[in-house]
Formats: C-alpha cells, sequence, structure tokens
C-alpha cells in the first residue's frame, strides 16, 4: 500500500530507506538542477580531486531544464526530462552521498544498483506537467555553468513538490511493478 | 497572382507558436479526459487528472505545458498562385518562429550535435526550424504546426524490411518499438506510423502522421482497420500514463501508407507524447 511523506532536504539514510516504491513524497527545502552536459561537468570535477558547486552530501538532483521565467516569475515551466541520459554518470554521485534524483523514465542496473548500495531514491514526477510544476517552485538560482543556458546548474527552493518513488533502495521498481499488473499477454 | 506579405506569414507563425504551448488543441484534450474516463489503474487515472489540471494552469495563467517547448516542426504547402511579398517564405518561417520562442518565453532547445553548444548566439533561437514545403493548387498558404519534444523523439524509429514481413511484420515492429519505450516517451501516446515510400519518405510520412486530429478517422478502410488493431496490441502493453502501469497507453495510431519498391518494406514510427501540441492554419 502506498504511503504519503513530506520530507525536507538534505534527506538522510533514515529518510530515504523507509521510501517504498509506489510511495508518493512531497519534497520541501533546496533541490538542485542539472541535466546531460551538467551531470558530465560535474563528474569531471571529482575526476580531477575538485570541489563541486554544491554540497552533495544528503542532495537531491531535478533532472530539468526550465523555460525562461515570465517578468516576475522564479522560474518558467519545469517538469522532468527522461532520465537515462544521466546513468552513466548517476552512480558516481550516488558514491560521493546523493540522495535523491527527480526525473522521468527509466534508469539502468548501475543507477539501481548504486541506489541500493548507498542508500538513495529515483523519484519520478510528472513529464508533461511544467506548468504545475514549475508553481512549486519558489525561487531558483544558477549557481554553476550558466552558459549551459536551460541546462545551467540552478539551485531551486522547493515547497510541497510532489513526486512519486520508482525505485527504492531494497530494489523494487514502480515501472516494472505497475506494467505487471496490466499487461495482456 | 494573390500577393502576400513576408510580414504577415511571420506573424501568423508567431502566434500559432506562442498560442500552441500553453493551449493543448481540442482533439489531444478530448483524448487525455476519455483516457482519465477510460483508465482501469488508479496511479495513472491521479496522473492523468494531474494533466489535465496541468493543462488548466498552463491555458489559463499563458504557461507553456511543458518545459520541453520542442523543436518547431511545420509542413507548409503554398499555392502555384501566390507571390510572397518582402521576402522568402522559408525566412519567414524561420523569423516567426524565432519570434514565438522568444516573446512567448519558450526554451530554446536547439544545438550543435556534438559540441552541444546552443546556436542561439549565430543562428538563432531555437533555430532553424524543420520545414517541410510542397507547391500545391490555388492562392493560399497551408501551414500545420507541431512542437515537438525529444524524449518522444528519442525513442523513435525507422527500418527497410523485406516484403515478406508483411502486416505481421509491421505491427510487431511497432509493438517492440512502444513496449521497449516503455515511461520514457510521455504515454499516453500519438504513435505515428509511415509505410512504404523510399526511407525518407516512410520517415515523413511517420512525421505526418503526428499532425492528424486526434480521433480522425483514416480514409483508407484497410488502414483505419489496422490502426485500431494495432492500437489494441500496443493497450494490452499495460504501460499505462508516464509508464506507471494501466490500460491507457496510446490515445491514438495514424498510419500513412505510401506505395514502395517491388523489393522494400519501409517502415517508420515517430512518437509523440501525451501533450501533442498541433495545429493547422490558412493564409
Amino acid at each position: 500500500m502506498s504511503k504519503t511523506y513530506h520530507l525536507t532536504t538534505p534527506l538522510s539514510d533514515e529518510d530515504v530507506s523507509m521510501l517504498n516504491s509506489g510511495d508518493i513524497v512531497y519534497l520541501n527545502g533546496t533541490i538542485y538542477t542539472a541535466r546531460d552536459a551538467a551531470h558530465k561537468r560535474l563528474v569531471d570535477l571529482l575526476d580531477a580531486g575538485k570541489e563541486l558547486p554544491f554540497d552533495v552530501k544528503g542532495a537531491v538532483i531535478y533532472f530539468v531544464g526550465p523555460t525562461p521565467p515570465k517578468p516576475g516569475d522564479p522560474i518558467g515551466s519545469a517538469g522532468p526530462t527522461t532520465s537515462y541520459r544521466m546513468d552513466s554518470y548517476s552512480p558516481r554521485l550516488i558514491a560521493e552521498g546523493l540522495k535523491g534524483m527527480i526525473g522521468k523514465g527509466k534508469r539502468n542496473k548501475d543507477v539501481t544498483d548504486a541506489c541500493e548500495k548507498h542508500k538513495a531514491v529515483y523519484f519520478g514526477a510528472t513529464g508533461g506537467a511544467g506548468a504545475l510544476l514549475g508553481k512549486q517552485i519558489k525561487s531558483a538560482e544558477v549557481i554553476a555553468y550558466e552558459e549551459l543556458g536551460p541546462e545551467a546548474v540552478r539551485k531551486l527552493e522547493v515547497v510541497d513538490f510532489p513526486v512519486t518513488v520508482i525505485n527504492d533502495t531494497h530494489g523494487e521498481d514502480l515501472y516494472k511493478i505497475g506494467r505487471s499488473q496490466y499487461e495482456v499477454k | 497572382m494573390r500577393e502576400i506579405a513576408y510580414e504577415e506569414i511571420v506573424k501568423n507563425v508567431r502566434d500559432i507558436i506562442v498560442y500552441s504551448a500553453s493551449n493543448l488543441p481540442e482533439d489531444a484534450l478530448q483524448a487525455m479526459k476519455d483516457a482519465y474516463e477510460n483508465e482501469k489503474s488508479p496511479v495513472s487515472k491521479e496522473v492523468l487528472k494531474q494533466l489535465l489540471e496541468n493543462a488548466d494552469i498552463a491555458s489559463s495563467e499563458s504557461r507553456p505545458l511543458c518545459q520541453d517547448t520542442g523543436l518547431a516542426v511545420f509542413f507548409v504547402k503554398i499555392g502555384a498562385d501566390v507571390k510572397v511579398v518582402g521576402g522568402l517564405l522559408k525566412d519567414a518561417i524561420n523569423e516567426g518562429t524565432e519570434k514565438g520562442y522568444v516573446e512567448g518565453y519558450l526554451r530554446a532547445s536547439t544545438c550543435e550535435p556534438f559540441s552541444r553548444a546552443n546556436l542561439k548566439d549565430t543562428v538563432g533561437y531555437n533555430l532553424p526550424a524543420i520545414i517541410h514545403l510542397d507547391i500545391v493548387e490555388g492562392d493560399k498558404i497551408d501551414i500545420e504546426y507541431a512542437a515537438k519534444g525529444g524524449g518522444s523523439e528519442n525513442v523513435s524509429r525507422a527500418r527497410v524490411f523485406p516484403p515478406a514481413a508483411g502486416k505481421a511484420g509491421v505491427i510487431e515492429y511497432v509493438k517492440e518499438c512502444i513496449s521497449d519505450a516503455g515511461p520514457n516517451p510521455c504515454p499516453p501516446l500519438t504513435v505515428g506510423v509511415g509505410i512504404g515510400g523510399t526511407f525518407e519518405k516512410a520517415v515523413i510520412s511517420s512525421k505526418h502522421a503526428l499532425f492528424r486530429n486526434i480521433g480522425s478517422v483514416n480514409e483508407d478502410p484497410e488502414m483505419a482497420e489496422m490502426e485500431a488493431e494495432i492500437k489494441e496490441v500496443l493497450n494490452k502493453l499495460g504501460i499505462g500514463t508516464m509508464g506507471m502501469g494501466g490500460t491507457e497507453t496510446v490515445l491514438a495510431v495514424h498510419i500513412e501508407s505510401n506505395p514502395c519498391h517491388i523489393a522494400s518494406l519501409p517502415v517508420s514510427v515517430n512518437v509523440q507524447c501525451h501533450s501533442s501540441r498541433h495545429t493547422h492554419i490558412t493564409i
């Protein structure tokens, strides 16, 4: 049975370990945005032994490239992008202490294994609900790679940002569970 | 000869781009409402509810439905009796596209293939538009437009089969494509299937099939029947809204079929997400 939680970042091992695939979580606090290009740069920094532009311990990264804000708004529409493109980078960040990722679509085994080993979760936000999700973001500030435009790293403050647990720390996958219930062979 | 001013085309293109980004067309909205009514999975139903709410917010507050405001794709038919005055048709479409994306606060999603650099400083904002041009009889310009997002484009595929593959081979190919894609292209989907022609003709046909209104019936009865058959096969996959599991995985299957070479059976599958932002105007 799916449960509902309200969690505030940074997330602890205890926070993420209690979550199960299918649970609904309302996130509050600071989260960071990064897509393909930013992920590559973050991992390059780690490889070079340099510091990341934000503290990854307990952090949540949102895979999003928002539309530009209209005057007076903190951000434009901001729904998730497809996550598999970050699969080659996420395990490295999870090993460094990343506790949550928000995106849409399937992750590979390297990512889900890392989620189990280092205690992290993959959340799904509703793809295509950019207008609705953008309204839960109260402030946005570019903190790195401004030249990447929509792909720059942004620090966001979110209030009751709605996500669903897709991959939990116990090896479960909501996409597999959900589909198996409705597939007609 | 009817003269149409360059600026008039720019303005029309700009306006449909801005409007389409926040307003789902009636056919797509109705299809989403029907999916909500028919969906058996409570989880998918809840997500569909969120998407209908998103459509409401987007329309009433003029916010983009999705942050992926796409690449701008056009199918344009220009009447042989039209003379565009003040510039070239393609330039007018590109200028209207840039104006729409800038003035509508839409995302520039174009970049160089390898450097991934955004081109807006060199060639413009979200340019070039993808334009398919045709010349027809008459004195009008007919413009079909769609904003095409990346997630659904990324799962699309094409292949030239030997003729022996037949209808069964085509259906299996479409099924494999949608099954492998799972949650990634943002279902419930519109699936465009291009059959026949040459390799590129099949691909362009599959793209154009996505511009047809959801709920419309294929003029070719054989293809109409095949569309219904494929839709049934795809909805049995159980993928549901955003891959959460469910009975409504596709809103529609649209086929465009062409005569082809005696040696070949080209097939292309082009996928559109639930946010089927398409429109049609005549100038």
